[in-house]
């Protein structure tokens, strides 16, 4: 069921501006990904090119090869919308349907692409997403109320729910808590560990503590200057980069953070 | 360095946040003053009532902000001159509205009665009708209009903003459209009646010609409206709907309009209340008469506008019934048009984004 993905010479472009070169790593199936990294080193990109949402930004494009379970993702006869169905996406900023209620919007994955639900299928979904992102509690009583109506946090919460009602076989996550308070950061965490029995999971985050507690293995990009393309640095299992890495400059980085 | 340190700390750390204010009725104060001062010199020279205004609102114009000037800071009187300049400036836009509205109602209210919605003007000569076929034919012309611009306005809004985006191609329609914007209505009623002469010989009139006439006219004003209101729909939920596996085409139906809808119901609106009034177009390609005709497709069909002109123009000889009839018709045409705008403004709150818990 779940994927694993293996990137070779991954180049991405903006327009002529070389955002992200060379990247060549494998993503293990059912099991917890991190992408650490400064600010700008191309993490964001790097994560929408393995479902290919980057080709809705005009100008972006991609050079090498990402295969998931054996398919190459760019190959021409692969319809993205396809790719998509099977690897879901949280983003750093919620973005709930604003014309939907709570209970739409978890159900908008499948509604939009016109699966029949009964109302009790429905509603079993509804709760079970909800209560997968720890938000099932705090809206059970409003779910016909708008979806904007909720604090950020909870808002973020309601996005994972909607992306893990599609029941994806892969999921990316862009710093899924950066708008998160400590328990429901703790919460998501849980439901990471939940779901990589079944899921493929790649998060990013710029929380050391985080990546060094959800995930198995962790890679580390790096950038070298202003205008200069993101790199891999280095991709190990966590407990490796956190102890003994084997480049310098993940030491630094991550000795940097702890103080 | 030591005088410095000696200065009492209290001097240099406390900053006062208050200063003097002028009472809060100084404004109401200074206008009465104002118009009592122009009032007097008024019944001395023998101004009229305009120039009364005038005089009172340039006095109040130099006292307040004179007077604040003293007791308050110049910055107080800065802004009680613009305050000021901004409500002179309101009140001077509502004159023309208001006195329109008020001409149109005081000439147009007397005739609106059972009959003058209900009758047509068949068969009547030195007396009151309806206007009933002219509503019609307006209403029908209109509707065809707008039933030929949305489509085609909002296909094309789409298409600018979900797929041509930077293209040449979507910047020529741009370009092409912002042409159209500014044509005139009577070459848009020629054009309709030259397409139409092609197809059914010259002298043609139907109602069909009217709406395609008045549609060239809404189609620029429905793309643009329907352009900005989807341009603020934000990325995120495009990409919110992609990530999910929702095809483009979807993401535009089901998330993408929804979320625009209210403005562009708005738009719409607008662009309707705009072409209803239209007079010339009308007059070549619709005609007149004095019947009610439901066919879009056959014969000359009354218009609101049009029937206001040849009431007004051409009363024939009863001009006393036939100009207050089309002040009523006016009177008819603006309500009309408020109705509409209510209507979209109910649509519009009802369509919109919800956001409160
Ligand atoms: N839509 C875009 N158009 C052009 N350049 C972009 C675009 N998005 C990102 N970039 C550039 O690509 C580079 C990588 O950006 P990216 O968003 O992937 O960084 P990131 O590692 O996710 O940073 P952060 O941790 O701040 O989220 C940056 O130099 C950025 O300016
Ligand atoms: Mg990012």
């Amino acid at each position: 069921m779940a994927k694993s993905i293996d990137i070779s010479d991954l180049n991405i472009y903006y327009g002529d501006f070389l955002a992200v070169e060379g990247v060549s790593l494998s993503i293990p199936a059912r099991s917890v990904t991190a992408f650490i990294g400064p600010s700008g080193c191309g993490k964001s990109t790097f994560l929408r090119s393995l479902n290919r949402m980057h080709e809705v930004i005009p100008g972006a494009r991609v050079e090498g090869k990402v295969v998931v379970d054996g398919q190459s993702l760019y190959d021409p006869s692969v319809d993205p919308v396809e790719v998509r169905r099977m690897i879901g996406m949280v983003f750093q900023r919620p973005n709930p349907f604003p014309t939907m209620s709570i209970y739409e919007n978890v159900l908008a994955g499948l509604r939009l692409n016109n699966k029949r639900l009964g109302r009790a299928e429905a509603d079993a979904v509804v709760e079970k997403s909800l209560r997968s992102a720890n938000l099932w509690e705090e809206v059970k009583d409003r779910l016909g109320k708008p979806g904007m109506g909720l604090s950020g946090g909870q808002q973020q919460r309601l996005c994972i729910a909607r992306a893990i009602a599609v029941e994806p076989q892969v999921l990316l996550m862009d710093e899924p808590c950066s708008a998160l308070d400590p328990i429901s950061t703790s919460a998501i965490e849980d439901l990471i560990h939940e779901l990589k029995t079944e899921y493929t999971i790649v998060i990013v985050t710029h929380n050391m503590q985080q990546a060094a507690r959800v995930s198995e293995d962790t890679a580390f990009f790096n950038i070298a200057g202003a205008n200069k393309p993101g790199k891999l640095i280095e991709m190990n299992p966590t407990k490796k980069i956190f102890s003994v890495p084997d480049e310098p400059a993940t030491e630094a980085y991550i000795s940097g953070r702890f103080g | 360095m030591t005088t410095l340190m000696d200065k009492p700390s209290d001097a240099l750390d406390h900053v006062s946040l208050k200063h003097a204010r002028l009472p809060r009725w100084a404004p109401v104060l200074v206008l009465v003053i104002a118009f009592a001062a122009s009032g007097l010199l008024a019944l001395l020279l023998g101004w009229g009532p305009v120039a009364i205004v005038v005089v009172a609102l340039l006095i109040y114009l130099v006292v307040l902000p004179t007077w604040s000037r003293v007791v308050e800071n110049r910055r107080s009187a800065v802004d009680r001159f613009v305050t000021a300049l901004v409500w002179v400036a309101l009140g001077l836009a509502f004159v023309p509205l208001v006195s329109l509205l008020w001409t149109v109602i005081r000439e147009g209210a007397p005739v609106l009665d059972a009959k003058f919605f209900t009758w047509s003007m068949r068969n009547i000569v030195g007396e009151k009708g309806g206007i009933y076929h002219a509503i019609i034919g307006t209403l029908l012309i209109t509707a065809c209009a707008a039933v030929i611009s949305v489509p085609i306005g909002l296909l094309t809004a789409i298409y600018l903003v979900e797929y041509g985006a930077k293209s040449r191609m979507a910047s020529s329609i741009r370009f092409l459209v912002d042409v159209m914007t500014g044509i005139p209505s009577i070459v848009a009623g020629l054009f309709a009646y030259a397409l139409f002469v092609v197809f059914f010989g010259p002298g043609v009139h139907m109602g069909l010609g009217g709406g395609v006439a008045l549609s060239l006219l809404m189609i620029p004003i429905v793309v643009r409206s329907s352009e900005e209101m989807l341009k603020l729909v934000p990325t995120d939920l495009r990409e919110a709907a992609y990530a999910l596996g929702v095809p483009k085409w979807k993401t535009i139906v089901k998330v993408v309009l929804p979320t625009a809808l209210a403005g562009i119901i708005t738009g719409v609106t607008l662009a309707i209340a705009r072409v209803i009034g239209e007079t010339a177009p009308l007059l070549i390609i619709a005609g007149s008469t004095d019947s009610t005709n439901f066919n879009l497709f056959k014969d000359q069909m009354m218009t609101l506008p049009v029937f206001i002109y040849y009431s007004y123009t051409q009363p024939g000889n009863h001009p006393e019934i036939a100009r207050p009839m089309a002040w009523g018709a006016a009177l008819v045409l603006i309500l009309i048009v408020l109705v509409l705008n209510l209507l979209a403004r109910v649509l519009g709150k009802i369509f919109a984004p919800k956001t409160g818990h």
